[in-house]
């Protein structure tokens, strides 16, 4: 009754062209997602931003390396001091740091380092975390028993001095920085894809599936991966930031990026210093820094609020 | 009658959800009496158990509840915390569905007892341990001391169902709230329950409401019913009354969609079970078995503990059986979803056991299975086409796009489903249009067996009724073969035409549909059969139970597989024990060994 | 439970096996370091070197008799300052960075956890926005930036209130005294006060959403005996958890706020050894926190493990 080619009855039904179109999960998160604020001003912001990143050598006028003797630590003109500041002069948005380089552009060249740095470095952990997460998670037993002891072992070092000592053994190396810092933090994704993908390995529809004659790989790709993705969007999102915190730890202890480059850490660490006599060094990087942070941090939380399945 | 205890009049609740309010009890008005047993019986969204949170002010942070509820004639809805916590805990008690989560799980009981007592009454420690223990001898918890000092999570189901109404009843409350009391349990530990806050309500003259979906629960408790449905109450009367001569629509069709063992619902079409009649499935000796670490050793839990059976075309095998008797891992050990521990599985004369990965997905085929929740049995993230599709794509790779798309459809509309909604996804469906796509996903292939495992038990009756009829149409429309799981027996009793009663991974019983409802042999079985709640007052009432009397062992216990043989235990835990043997009372009829004592 | 915690111990032999000799085959690895031939050193501590290491033996002899050493506390000989031995230099700045960390984690913990309470029983009204918002710059806003913003304030502007001065000293350990600690413990907590607010927060909102929480409310219980009696033990589960990993930040956070306020602790001889390529002193000291950063997940299991009757101890 059922089998057969496709009928004249069959053909007709698919005709029927009013089909109800469904509300996936993914277009419900969305819509909730455009209803967050906080998380679509950050959106917003975070583009501006990273535009801003890219486009520094047309923006300003200046070079990110050209020195000026005859303007060393001045403030930008609109800053607010009266006489006891020198002052950059009209292009200098943000006045010129100890060497009159201009700091408006030295802080998107910083911008650049450090987004960077935290797409890459998370790239690596994103990759190593979910291979490794979703291999212990989807075999289980004592392959998974093993490979989380591995990342137990891993989690006790206090790592950031792991890459302290890569960085001072290895001199630096800007590619080194990247590994270093995705090697930290693919511990926590890759626990965060275990323990989703064995929840998920448990459901009903994972043993529908397989009822259903559906072998491995097609359970993986086409059950496990998609809902495995929302709790990873979200801690990439909370990656990121933590990720930009870690590097500009490591320039602000004087480990990471190197002059004439310079990220926001290398900024912040030089502006300390002078804090005092002239604060626009340090307001401004920290300013940029602590609004990226946030910004990514509340589209992470966006994120988890809009993919939570908890209030469905 | 004397003046309410509880007086409910215009009462709404709402909740403001992030897709707008939720009216979820509409103008509902009641009073109960002194003494009284109210019972409240809905299906689930009814708003029946938001109607008496609301009422004692413990709806969730988004609820609001607004009319009037008098408590004694004092008004209680709105008023002061102080004010209700006066009264809440004191002359106004609940109990909850789920005992376990609604027992906060790092005190001991004997704390959670007491600490109502030292709080309303001021009584000092030892009194106030001494006072719990006297009631938790009501509540029959034997060892009371030693079970003081326990966590909830070391207790048993029903145990801990029954520490929750010690809790509500250590205070002498007027009033006892029982939502859903018995709904988590196993049939013969719900009839225990019940049985216990019949005498309690009897000694004590406590006015109990009892909020139920059973009707069957219902009519043995209550002295008054009122039927709710989305939101409102649409009958209330004495219980007589409304069972017997239902007034509205609604509750004729409640009253109709519940099945019952002691008439004759609709009874599954005969089937060509006779000596030529061919089996398609042959098991024998099946066993199941996981390792569980206990303390620092290892020992087998066994799940499944050689089972056999035959399954004829077209036959619908059904099996009932409590939680932990193992009967959804038969099904899975069947189906080669999970591995098998022994014992054989013969498929149409082809041992499973020989065949290889590659060719077992081939042969899924022919063998398909309907999980129990109907949500969780669909991915979320695809469309019910796609669910519904899987198999097919899977099975019969060759198939064209077209025509996969077209046979999901037509099988869309053989299972009452609106084909157009094939790009829906599950969470726009109902329970009951969930179940609908799983009932379709597994039939979509065509397969000679299906095995419905709890496959309504999760829905409403009315929703159950119309599953149940579904399937057993697919079922005459393509000869399938049926093994249909479940814990109620009411719902097998309308599809099976032979029975397999479990216990503890064994067969206790076997038998032909009518001799296992009407001539129970074994001494479970007539307990398993007499504790199912009747919806009829009188015959509910009336009827004298046959009890075990005692909380299943442990499964890990090798003596447990013979508590109804207690003459040939070995009196070690881990010893190999005795098996005992079926034995054929009469054709078709067998019956494990077990013990004269038991009647 | 004695039981479990010594298999737990004997368990962290192996990860501290496997740290240390990560830790050590990096260090053949230096350019420059003491198992470099070419390594350039003054004579009085190449002498030290050699002893110490026994760079006459084959390698695996001296992977194991560092490791030998390593048991009997023995980290070596310093390979910039002589006359040092790693263990001493280690002894030298624990007191102050055991001192700063455990004030640290007991402000942080203290305050975190009142925070996050708060919150969670307030919540989406006023003073749960506030607290929220407060945090999320305490998570944002670094170590590095936090610390020199107070000194600022505190330290060189001077704050005046009603009239006292109430500035303190922006650096310098002064024996310990609590004028110097006040702003280095105020800035290694900030950020893990914040963290642990929003933990408490969330949980603590799951607890109160849970069933046993509606028997408690339906017993007539005050809030206060609720929160207290049913809801924290079961909210602090999350905490207890965190607890490994917040210490591995203070000690992290401790390399930047010893720097900054020039604090003679671990962290400091840490980061000064880092950039003066001082590789024994920079080997040992990360052995030793791995040890205590191990040794406190540990405590913090069994502790869990206490709070929670659920989880046998017996796995």
């Amino acid at each position: 009754m059922i089998a057969g080619g496709v009928t004249k009855e069959g053909a007709a039904l698919m005709r029927k062209a009013q089909d109800v179109q469904g509300r996936s999960l993914w277009v419900d998160a969305w819509r909730r997602l455009l209803r967050n604020r906080a998380a679509m001003v950050s959106i917003v912001l975070l583009f501006v931003i990273a535009a801003m990143a890219i486009l520094a050598p047309w923006i300003s006028g200046y070079s990110y390396r050209a020195v000026d003797y005859g303007l060393i630590s001045c403030a930008p003109d609109w800053w607010p001091g009266g006489d006891s500041y020198c002052r950059a002069g009209g292009t200098h948005w943000f006045g010129t740091d100890s060497i009159g380089r201009d700091l408006f552009v030295r802080v998107l060249y910083g911008a650049r380092v450090s987004l960077a740095v935290g797409l890459v470095a998370t790239a690596v952990s994103l990759l190593i975390g979910v291979a490794y997460g979703a291999t212990a998670g989807y075999l289980g037993g004592r392959i998974d028993a093993l490979m989380m002891r591995v990342v137990d072992v891993l989690y006790a070092l206090p790592f950031i001095f792991f890459v302290i000592i890569l960085m001072v053994l290895f001199n630096r190396n800007f590619f080194l920085l990247f590994i270093a810092i995705g090697a930290i933090e693919w511990l926590t994704m890759a626990r965060i894809v275990r323990g989703q993908t064995l929840s998920i390995k448990q459901k009903e529809f994972i043993e529908a599936a397989r009822a259903g004659g559906v072998g491995t790989w097609g359970i993986i790709v086409r059950h496990i991966i998609p809902n495995v993705l929302g709790p990873v969007i979200v801690y990439v999102t909370l990656t990121i930031p933590a990720v930009i915190l870690s590097e500009s730890f490591l320039s602000f202890l004087g480990l990471g990026i190197q002059e004439p480059l310079t990220s926001w850490g290398v900024l912040i660490a030089d502006g300390t210093n002078q804090m005092e006599t002239a604060p626009w060094l340090v307001v401004f990087p920290a300013g940029f820094m602590a609004l990226t942070l946030f910004c990514f941090n509340f589209i992470g939380d966006g994120l988890r609020d809009a993919l939570d399945p908890k209030d469905r | 009658m004397a003046a309410p205890i509880l007086r409910i009049a215009n009462l709404d609740v709402r909740f403001s959800t992030p897709d707008g309010e939720v009216h979820a009890v509409r103008n509902a008005g009641l009073e109960v009496g002194p003494g009284e047993c109210l019972g409240v019986v809905g299906e689930s969204g009814s708003g029946k158990s938001q109607l008496f949170l609301g009422a004692i002010g413990l709806l969730a942070q988004n609820g609001r509840a607004t009319g009037s509820v008098e408590y004694r004639g004092e008004e209680i809805l709105g008023a002061p915390l102080k004010t209700l916590n006066r009264l809440r805990g004191s002359k106004i008690t609940m109990i909850f569905q789920d005992p376990l989560t609604s027992l906060t799980p790092h005190m001991r009981v004997g704390a959670q007892i007491v600490e109502g007592l030292q709080l309303h009454q001021r009584l000092p420690r030892d009194e106030a341990e001494k006072r719990a223990l006297e009631v938790l001898e009501l509540v029959r918890i034997p060892e009371g001391r030693r079970r003081m000092r326990q966590y909830p999570h070391e207790l048993s189901g029903g145990m801990r169902q029954r520490v929750m109404i010690a809790m509500a009843m250590v205070c002498g409350p007027d009033l006892l709230i029982a939502d859903e009391p018995t709904t988590a349990l196993d049939v013969t530990v719900q009839a225990d329950i019940l049985d216990i806050m019949r005498d309690l309500k009897a000694e004590l003259n406590t006015s109990v409401v009892l909020v139920s979906h059973d009707m069957g629960v219902i009519a043995g408790m209550a002295d008054r019913v009122l039927v709710m449905r989305r939101g409102e109450i649409v009958e209330s009367g004495p219980v007589d009354e409304v069972y017997h001569r239902p007034r509205h629509e609604y509750t004729k069709m409640l009253l109709a969609a519940v099945p019952r063992l002691d008439r004759d619902g609709p009874r599954p079409e005969p089937a060509a079970r006779s000596a030529t009649a061919k089996a398609v499935l042959a098991v024998d000796d099946l066993r199941v078995s996981f390792p569980v670490r206990t303390g620092w050793r290892t020992r087998l839990l066994r799940a499944v503990d050689g089972v056999s059976f035959t399954l004829a075309e077209g036959e619908t095998l059904g099996v009932v059986g409590e939680s932990g008797c193992g009967k959804s891992t038969l099904a899975r050990a069947v189906l080669s979803l999970i591995a098998r521990s022994g014992g054989r599985v013969v498929w149409l004369g082809r041992d499973l056991d020989g065949v290889r990965q590659s060719e077992l997905r081939k042969l899924r085929k022919d063998f398909q299975i309907v999980f129990q929740d109907p949500l969780a049995s669909l991915d979320p993230r695809m469309t019910v086409g796609e669910s519904i599709a899987e198999p097919l794509r899977a099975l019969q790779p060759h198939l064209a796009p077209a025509e996969v798309t077209a046979r999901v459809r037509r099988m869309m509309d053989l299972v009452g489903l609106e084909s157009q909604w094939i790009n829906r996804y599950p969470h726009e469906f109902s329970g009951g249009q969930n179940q609908r796509v799983g009932v379709a996903r597994a039939m979509i292939v065509e397969p000679r067996l299906v095995i419905c495992d709890e496959a309504v038990s999760a829905l409403d009756a009315s929703i159950q009724s119309q599953i149940i009829a579904l399937i057993r149409d697919l079922q005459s429309a393509f000869a399938m073969s049926l093994i249909f799981i479940s814990h109620d027996l009411s719902v097998v009793h309308q599809i099976a035409h032979r029975v397999m009663v479990l216990y503890l991974g064994r067969v206790v019983e076997m038998a032909g549909r009518d001799a296992i409802y009407d001539d129970p042999r074994h001494p479970y079985t007539r307990a398993l059969v007499s504790a199912v709640p009747i919806p009829d007052p009188a015959l509910e009432r009336a009827k004298t139970r046959v009890r075990i009397g005692h909380d299943p062992p442990s499964p890990l216990d090798t003596r447990a597989g013979l508590l109804f043989l207690k003459s040939r235990i070995v009196d070690d835990p881990d010893a190999e024990q005795y098996r005992p043997k079926l034995i054929e009372v009469a054709p078709g009829h067998f019956v494990a060994e077990h013990d004269a004592g038991f009647t | 439970m004695t039981t479990y915690a010594l298999r737990r111990i004997l368990g962290a032999i192996p990860t501290l096996l496997v740290i240390i000799t990560l830790a050590f085959f990096m260090m053949r690895l230096a350019p420059g370091g003491p198992f470099d031939s070419q390594r350039r050193l003054p004579p009085e501590i190449e002498h030290n070197v050699e002893v110490a290491y026994h760079l006459d033996r084959p390698v695996y002899q001296q992977y194991l008799l560092y490791v030998g050493g390593l048991a009997r506390g023995d980290f070596g000989p310093s390979y910039r300052s002589k006359d040092f031995t790693v263990a001493q230099l280690i002894a030298d700045g624990l007191p102050v960075s055991a001192e700063l960390g455990v004030l640290a984690i007991a402000l942080a913990l203290v305050m975190g956890t009142a925070l996050g309470i708060t919150a969670a029983l307030n919540q989406n009204r006023l003073s749960d926005h506030a607290i929220m918002s407060a945090a999320m710059f305490g998570i944002t806003i670094p170590t590095f930036v936090t610390a020199p913003l107070l000194t600022l304030v505190f330290g060189v502007y001077g704050v005046r209130v009603f009239g006292f001065d109430i500035s303190l000293p922006v650096g310098g350990w002064n024996g310990g005294q609590l004028r110097n600690l006040i702003l280095p413990v105020a800035v290694l907590a900030l950020p893990q006060i914040a963290i642990i607010a929003r933990l408490v927060r969330g949980s603590m909102i799951e607890v109160l959403h849970s069933n046993y929480i509606r028997t408690a409310r339906a017993k007539g219980l005050s809030s206060g005996r609720i929160v207290m009696r049913h809801a924290l033990r079961a909210a602090m589960l999350p905490l207890v958890s965190y607890l490994g990993p917040a210490v591995a930040q203070l000690v992290t956070g401790s390399l930047i706020v010893e720097q900054i306020f020039g604090l003679p602790g671990i962290g400091r001889y840490f980061v000064l050894a880092a950039i003066n390529r001082d590789y024994t002193l920079v080997l040992g000291v990360v052995i030793f926190y791995a040890a205590i950063i191990i040794l406190l997940n540990i405590l913090a299991d069994l502790l869990y493990t206490v709070l929670d009757p659920r989880v046998s101890y017996r796995t």
